[in-house]
C-alpha cells in the first residue's frame, strides 16, 4: 500500500482459483468426479474432502476452487472436473492476479485465530486421538461438518458418551505461548455446545471444568443457567489436566480437584479443549503493512477514546483485531468503522454508484394470464431426485402454463438472462421457477422479470429443492410427483397474481438522537460530520449522563477530559442542536419520515427526522442491603471512584477497605450480570493501592468477570496483594457495624469453604458493586417509539447478534447503556456502529417499502376495528369517506404479516400478494380431481 | 406472511376439499419474526377449530400446529413424519369417525358458512388474556368456554345446515330433524327464529319450510 488517507494505492495479490468465477454455478459435480481426497481444511481437516470443492456450504461466492493437491496441478495428469463441467467454468491457465485499487480508507477486519494447543504437549492435542479442540467439535456438531452433524470419536467413530470440557485453554495462562488475557467468548460458547450435545444425545454426561464462568453478554446468565440445569450436566470449577490415554480404549483421563472429594482422576470418551482467541495470523505482517501499531498481545493498539481509529489517518480496525470479541461486538464495531470512513470520505459519496435502468413496465393485467414454468435442475441437487423434463412435461399441460423449460441453473447469469428473453419472445406475463427457496434467489428472478419490462410481483418460486429434492433424495418416484404437486400449486397461484407497485418514501435527512451521554454525543457528532442534522435531546440540564461521575477508565483514560471535549464539540457543531431540560411528548411517522414534539426548557419543539437513535443510557441500582443509606461508610463502586478521584482523605487514608460484588443483580429480580463491575473494582482497588499501598482490601466476588485484556489488570491486583474472596449467593457476605476499641468499623463475614467457618474482615470502607439497571424512562420512551424491550427491561435489538444496534421497528436505531451495561470503549464502538446503520438509511433520498401490504376494500368494510385491534404496528386507522367510517391501512407502516386478514369477518382486508384469492387456489390445487376420484373409488370399494 | 394469516377459511376449506390432515408451521412461540406475535394467532385459531372439527364430528387430531424456527430442519422432518404417521393411521377423512365423504363436506361446508360470525366471537369473546402456550390450552379446555362454544356454535352450527339442505329443496320439521339427527323441537326453534329473521317461510300447502 502506498499514497496517504483519502488517496491510498493498494496493490492486491489474488491466488489463482484455478475456476472462472463468473461461469461456475456451484453444483459440485467436479467434486463427485474428482479423484483426489485430501484432509478438508473447513472441517478441522477431520474427514477428507476433493482437490476440488467449495470452501464451505454458504461460501461466498459460492463457486468451486482447486486445491494444491490437484493431480493436474501436480503432475499434469488428471482433469476430469474439465470434462463433467458443464458450465466449462475450469480454467488451469490462471495464474496470480495483481490488482491494483484506488481506495480513500481502509478497514482492517482480519478477524482471530483460535488458539492452537499443539504448542503445549500437556494438553494432548494431536497426541492423543479423542482430545479435540472447541473449533474441531463445533465442526463435528454442524449437520456439514465431516460426520454430517453426527458427533464421533477419532478412535472408534463411536457417540461419545461422557465428555469433558477444559477451559480457558491458552487464555489466562501467563505461560509461554499463551495468552493471558481472557478471550471472553468461551465460557458461552461451551454452554453453546453442550446444550447442542444434549439435543443431539440426551444420554450425554458433560462435565466442564471451568475457572469464573464469565456470562457477561446480554441475555448469557440465562443461557449459562439454561445449560447448567440440564441433566447430566456439571459444571465443576477446578483447574483440570489431562493425565493419560487409555491404549485400549482410547479414552482420555483427566485429573482435577473439588472441594468436597479433592483431587480424583476420571476418564472421558472425549474431552474438548476450549481454545481461546488468538491475534490474526500473520497481525505483524499487517501491521507492518498498514503501519499502525499494535499492543503487547498483537492485537490493534486501541484509542481509547475511540478504538476504531489507528495510528494512521484513514485506517480503521473492527471486529476482533481490537481484541477478543463476539459477534454483537464485531457487528457494530463493522458498522463503526463504516461510519468512521463515511466522515472521511463523505464528501465522494454516491460517485461510483450507477443507477440501474431497466425497461418500462409493460400493462398486462388485461390480458389472459401466458404463464411461463422454468424448472430447476440444480446441478444434480434437483435433477439426480426429481424427473426434471417429466415435471416440465406436466407443467405444460396445467391450465394458463403456455411455455415450460428445464435449466441447469436457472440462477446462473446466461438462465437468468434466457428468462428474461424468453419472456419476451413467448409473450408471457407471468413466471414460474420450480428450484429453491425464495429466501435466497426470488429477489434475482424478481429483477429478471424486471429485465423483460414484467412487474416483478408476477413472479412465484415452486421451491422443489428444500421442500423436496433435499428431503426425499431415496424416494425418486415419489419426490417427482411432489414436485409436481408443488409447481401445480404455485401456478394455481400464479394465476392470480396482481402487479404490485412499491413505495419510494422520501427520506428527511435530519437525525434524531434520545439521551445526551457518550452514547448519543458520539453518534450525533459522527452523523454531523457527513453532513446531517443532528436533534439531540437530553432530559437533564447538562450533557455527559452517567459519565460524569466516573473518572478514569482501568486502562487509565482520561474520562472527565474527554467528556468537556466531547461536549464541546457537540455545542460547537452548527449541525447538531441540543435541547436540554427535554421530555419527548410524542413521536409520529414512520421510517425516513418522523415528527417528534419535545418539551424543552419551557417551550414546545416539533421535529422533523428520517431516524431516531435511542441512547438513553441506564441508571444505578440503590442497594438496600449492606446498610447501604445507612451508615457513612457503605458507598457504591461510582461513589467510591469519586472519593478517590476528590482524595477524600478517609477513603484514602483506610487501613481496610472490603468490595462486595453483584448486589443488586445476578438476582431472581435482576437475572443478568451488570458486565462492568468487576472491572470498576479492580480499577478502583488499583487506584487505592497506588495512593496507600498499605491498604488490606478485599473483594468479595462470585465470578470475576474481567473480561478481555482487562485480565491483565486483576492479574496486577491479585500481585499487589489484593484478595479476592469468592462467595456464593446462597450464603452471601454478612455486614454489621461495630464499635471496637473507640473505633467504629464494619465487620464483614464471607464463609470460607476450605475452613467451613465464617471469615471476618473488619472495613472502614466498604463499597458495593451496584448493578446498572435500566433507565427510568426505557418504557415511557419504548412506547413513543413502538419498540420493545427484552426480558430484563433493557432495549431489545432486532437480532442479538447480527442486528446489535436496530430495532424491529424500521428507521429506529440503539447504542449505549440503553442496550446492555457495558463498558466506555465497548459504548463509543456501538455508537459509532449506529451511527453507521443511520448513515445507509439517511444517506439516500428514498427508502423502498414493500409492495406486499395490506388493503381495505372499502365498500366490503364494515367498520368493525378488527383489524385495528390486530394490527401491532399501529399501521391501520378509520378515515370518513363517502360511505362512512371505513379501515385504512398505512402502506408504509404495515409490515405485510396479514394477521389483520385473519381476524376481518368479512375479508375486506387483504394483504396483496398472498391474497384468499391466491392462497385459497393454491390450497385448492394441493389435491386434483385424480386424487378425489381415486378417493371415491376406493370409499365405493369398501362398499 | 405470518401464521396468523391462516384463515379458519383456510384449514376448514382444505378438510373440505378432501385433505385428510392439516398442518400448520410457525415461528418459535415468543421469537416473532415481526413484532406482532402472530403465532398466538395461529395458536388461537388451531384451537377454535380444533372445536369445531370435533363439534362437526371430524377428529381434531388431523389438524396439528407446530412452532419452529428456520434451523429447526430436524424438528420439521420428525413432526411431518410424526403426523403423516398419525393421519395414515386415522385414514380417509370421514371413516375414522363413521362419516361418509357427503356428510363430512356438508358439515364442512355449513361450518364454513359460519367463519365471519366465529372471527366476531373469537374477538369478542374468545381473547387469552396470558400469553403462553399453557394459558392457551387451559383457556381452551375449560368448562366455561367449552359452553361458550356450544351454546354459540352449536345453534348456528344447527341453522347453518338446515340453510344448506333447504337450498336443495324445501322440506318438512321432521324431514330436517331426521336429516340433521336432531330433536325436532330444536328444529322447530330454529325455524320459527329463522321466519322471523326471514331467512325462511313455511308453506302450508306442503307443510314445508323453504328458503325466503
Amino acid at each position: 500500500m502506498e499514497g496517504e488517507a483519502g488517496d491510498f494505492k493498494v496493490v492486491l495479490k489474488k491466488r489463482p482459483r484455478y475456476i472462472i468465477e463468473e461461469k461456475c454455478t456451484g453444483c459440485t459435480t467436479c467434486v463427485e468426479y474428482c479423484p483426489v481426497q485430501y484432509p478438508d481444511p473447513f472441517n478441522q481437516e477431520i474427514s477428507d474432502n476433493k482437490a476440488v470443492h467449495v470452501f464451505f456450504s454458504q461460501a461466498i461466492p459460492l463457486v468451486a476452487y482447486i486445491d494444491d493437491s490437484c493431480l493436474y496441478l501436480k503432475e499434469n495428469k488428471c482433469d476430469i472436473c474439465r470434462g463433467v463441467c458443464q458450465a466449462g467454468a475450469i480454467d488451469f491457465k490462471q495464474t496470480t492476479e495483481k490488482k491494483d485499487v484506488s481506495v480513500g480508507a481502509v478497514i482492517l477486519s482480519a478477524g482471530i485465530k483460535p488458539f492452537d494447543p499443539k504448542v503445549k504437549d500437556e494438553y494432548g492435542y494431536g497426541r492423543m486421538q479423542n482430545v479435540v479442540t472447541s473449533m474441531d467439535y463445533e465442526r463435528l456438531l454442524s449437520s456439514t461438518g465431516p460426520y454430517e452433524g453426527k458427533v464421533l470419536r477419532a478412535s472408534n467413530k463411536k457417540h461419545p458418551k461422557k465428555i469433558a470440557w477444559i477451559q480457558c485453554v491458552g487464555s489466562r495462562r501467563v505461560a509461554e505461548g499463551e495468552n493471558s488475557y481472557c478471550s471472553g467468548v468461551c465460557c458461552t460458547y461451551t454452554q453453546k455446545q453442550v446444550i447442542l450435545t444434549k439435543d443431539h444425545d440426551p444420554e450425554v454426561t458433560c462435565k466442564i471444568f471451568h475457572n469464573d464462568i464469565r456470562s457477561f453478554g446480554k441475555d448469557f446468565e440465562r443461557y449459562f443457567q439454561r445449560a447448567e440445569q440440564l441433566p447430566g450436566v456439571e459444571f465443576i470449577r477446578s483447574y483440570a489436566s489431562i493425565t493419560r490415554e487409555d491404549p485400549e480404549t482410547g479414552n482420555v483421563a483427566v485429573r482435577y480437584a473439588t472441594t468436597d472429594e479433592g483431587v480424583k482422576e476420571e476418564e472421558f470418551d472425549m474431552v474438548v479443549l476450549s481454545v481461546g482467541l488468538n491475534p490474526p495470523a500473520d497481525y505483524k505482517v499487517l501491521a507492518e503493512k498498514f503501519g499502525i501499531e499494535l499492543n503487547s498481545h498483537g492485537y490493534s493498539r486501541a484509542n481509547h477514546s475511540n478504538p476504531i481509529e489507528t495510528n494512521q489517518s484513514g485506517i480503521f480496525v473492527s471486529g476482533a483485531f481490537q481484541g477478543p470479541t463476539d459477534i454483537p461486538e464485531s457487528v457494530f464495531t463493522a458498522s463503526g468503522a463504516g461510519a468512521q470512513c463515511g466522515e472521511f470520505l463523505d464528501y465522494r459519496r454516491w460517485k461510483l454508484a450507477k443507477e440501474r435502468v431497466y425497461p418500462p413496465e409493460r400493462d398486462v393485467s388485461k390480458e389472459e394470464p401466458r404463464i411461463g414454468v422454468f424448472v430447476c435442475h440444480c446441478g444434480a441437487n434437483i435433477g439426480s431426485v426429481v424427473n426434471v423434463p417429466s415435471a416440465v412435461e406436466y407443467a405444460l399441460t396445467l391450465p394458463n402454463v403456455v411455455y415450460a423449460k428445464e435449466q441447469l441453473f436457472s440462477c446462473a447469469t446466461n438462465s437468468a438472462k434466457e428468462i428474461t428473453d424468453l419472456a419476451k419472445e413467448k409473450g408471457l406475463n407471468r413466471v414460474v421457477i420450480g428450484a429453491c427457496s425464495p429466501r435466497t434467489l426470488e429477489p434475482l428472478f424478481r429483477d429478471t422479470l424486471r429485465e423483460a419490462g414484467l412487474n416483478q410481483y408476477y413472479c412465484d418460486m415452486a421451491n422443489i429443492r428444500e421442500h423436496c429434492s433435499w428431503v426425499h433424495s431415496k424416494q425418486k418416484d415419489e419426490a417427482t410427483e411432489k414436485a409436481k404437486d408443488i409447481i401445480r400449486m404455485s401456478v394455481a397461484r400464479t394465476r392470480h397474481l396482481e402487479p404490485l407497485q412499491e413505495y419510494d418514501l422520501p427520506v428527511n435527512k435530519a437525525a434524531l438522537v434520545v439521551g445526551g451521554g457518550i452514547a448519543g454525543m458520539t453518534s450525533a457528532l459522527s452523523m454531523a460530520s457527513q453532513g446531517h442534522e443532528v436533534h439531540l435531546v437530553e432530559k437533564e440540564k447538562d450533557l455527559g449522563g452517567m459519565v460524569r461521575r466516573i473518572h478514569t477508565t482501568i486502562e487509565g483514560m482520561d474520562v472527565q477530559a474527554y467528556l468537556d471535549d466531547l461536549i464541546q464539540q457537540v455545542y460547537q457543531n452548527p449541525l447538531i442542536h441540543v435541547s436540554h431540560d427535554a421530555t419527548i411528548k410524542n413521536v409520529s411517522g414512520y421510517v425516513g419520515n418522523f415528527i417528534t414534539t419535545v418539551d424543552t426548557e419551557g417551550r414546545t419543539k416539533t421535529i422533523k427526522h428520517g431516524a431516531s437513535v435511542i441512547a438513553i443510557g441506564a441508571d444505578v441500582y440503590k442497594p438496600g442491603e449492606y446498610l447501604y443509606g445507612e451508615d457513612d461508610k457503605v458507598f457504591t463502586h461510582i461513589e467510591l471512584g469519586e472519593l478517590i478521584a476528590g482524595g477524600d482523605e478517609k477513603v484514602v487514608n483506610a487501613e481496610s477497605l472490603v468490595m462486595i460484588q453483584c448486589v443488586g443483580c445476578r438476582n431472581e429480580d435482576r437475572n443478568y450480570c451488570s458486565r462492568v463491575c468487576c472491572s470498576h473494582a479492580v480499577k478502583n482497588a488499583l487506584k487505592l493501592k497506588e495512593k496507600n499501598p498499605g491498604m488490606e482490601i478485599y473483594i468479595l466476588f462470585r465470578d470475576m468477570r474481567t473480561y478481555g485484556f482487562r485480565e491483565d489488570y486483576y492479574r496486577e491486583a491479585s500481585e499487589k496483594d489484593v484478595k479476592f474472596i469468592r462467595y456464593e449467593p446462597e450464603d452471601k457476605p454478612r455486614v454489621e457495624a461495630l464499635e471496637e476499641s473507640g473505633k467504629s468499623i464494619l465487620r464483614v463475614t464471607v464463609p470460607d469453604p476450605i475452613l467451613g467457618q465464617r471469615l471476618e474482615l473488619d472495613a472502614d470502607i466498604l463499597s458495593l458493586a451496584a448493578a446498572v439497571i435500566p433507565s427510568a424512562s426505557t418504557a415511557e420512551i419504548a412506547g413513543h417509539f413502538k419498540v420493545t424491550l427484552s426480558p430484563d427491561d433493557f432495549f431489545k435489538e432486532a437480532h442479538v447478534k447480527l442486528k446489535p444496534v436496530e430495532f424491529a421497528a424500521d428507521g429506529v436505531y440503539l447504542c449505549g447503556t440503553a442496550h446492555y451495561p457495558k463498558h466506555i470503549q465497548e459504548t463509543i464502538n456501538q455508537a459509532y456502529g449506529a451511527a453507521g446503520r443511520v448513515m445507509t438509511l439517511l444517506s439516500k433520498d428514498t427508502v423502498i417499502a414493500s409492495g406486499s401490504v395490506c388493503e381495505v376494500v372499502e365498500n366490503d368494510c364494515v367498520s368493525c376495528g378488527a383489524c385495528i385491534t390486530a394490527c401491532t404496528y399501529d399501521a391501520i386507522e378509520f378515515i370518513e369517506t363517502e360511505k362512512g367510517k371505513k379501515a385504512w391501512v398505512n402502506p408504509i407502516l404495515c409490515k405485510g404479516d396479514g394477521v389483520c386478514n385473519a381476524k376481518c369477518p368479512t375479508n375486506a382486508i387483504v394483504l396483496k400478494h398472498f391474497t384468499d384469492e391466491e392462497l385459497c387456489s393454491q390450497i385448492d390445487a394441493a389435491i386434483t380431481d385424480e386424487d378425489i376420484l381415486c378417493r371415491i373409488d376406493c370409499a365405493m370399494g369398501s362398499e | 406472511m405470518c401464521s396468523g394469516r391462516v384463515d379458519l377459511e383456510f384449514i376448514l376449506r382444505a378438510f373440505s376439499n378432501g385433505q385428510d390432515g392439516v398442518f400448520i408451521g410457525g415461528c418459535r412461540l415468543n421469537e416473532c419474526n415481526y413484532i406482532t406475535h402472530g403465532n398466538y394467532d395461529a395458536l388461537s385459531n388451531t384451537h377454535l377449530c380444533r372445536k369445531i372439527m370435533e363439534h362437526i364430528g371430524l377428529n381434531p387430531e388431523r389438524l396439528r400446529l407446530e412452532f419452529m424456527s428456520g434451523a429447526d430442519g430436524n424438528l420439521l422432518a420428525e413432526v411431518t413424519d410424526d403426523f403423516i404417521k398419525q393421519v395414515k393411521t386415522l385414514g380417509p377423512l370421514g371413516t375414522s369417525e363413521g362419516m361418509d365423504g357427503k356428510d363430512v363436506k356438508f358439515k364442512l361446508e355449513a361450518a364454513r358458512k359460519l367463519v365471519p360470525y366465529l372471527k366476531l366471537v373469537e374477538r369478542e369473546r374468545l381473547r387469552v388474556p396470558v400469553k403462553s402456550e399453557e394459558a392457551y390450552t387451559a383457556f381452551f379446555e375449560s368448562e366455561p368456554v367449552n359452553r361458550l362454544f356450544s351454546e354459540l356454535f352449536g345453534d348456528k352450527l344447527a341453522v347453518s345446515q338446515i340453510m344448506l339442505l333447504l337450498k336443495e329443496k324445501p322440506l318438512s320439521t321432521s324431514d330436517i330433524s331426521e336429516k340433521l339427527d336432531l330433536n325436532p323441537s330444536d328444529v322447530s326453534r330454529h325455524m320459527n327464529a329463522s321466519s322471523r329473521q326471514g331467512f325462511v317461510r313455511y308453506d302450508t300447502a306442503s307443510n314445508c319450510y323453504m328458503l325466503a
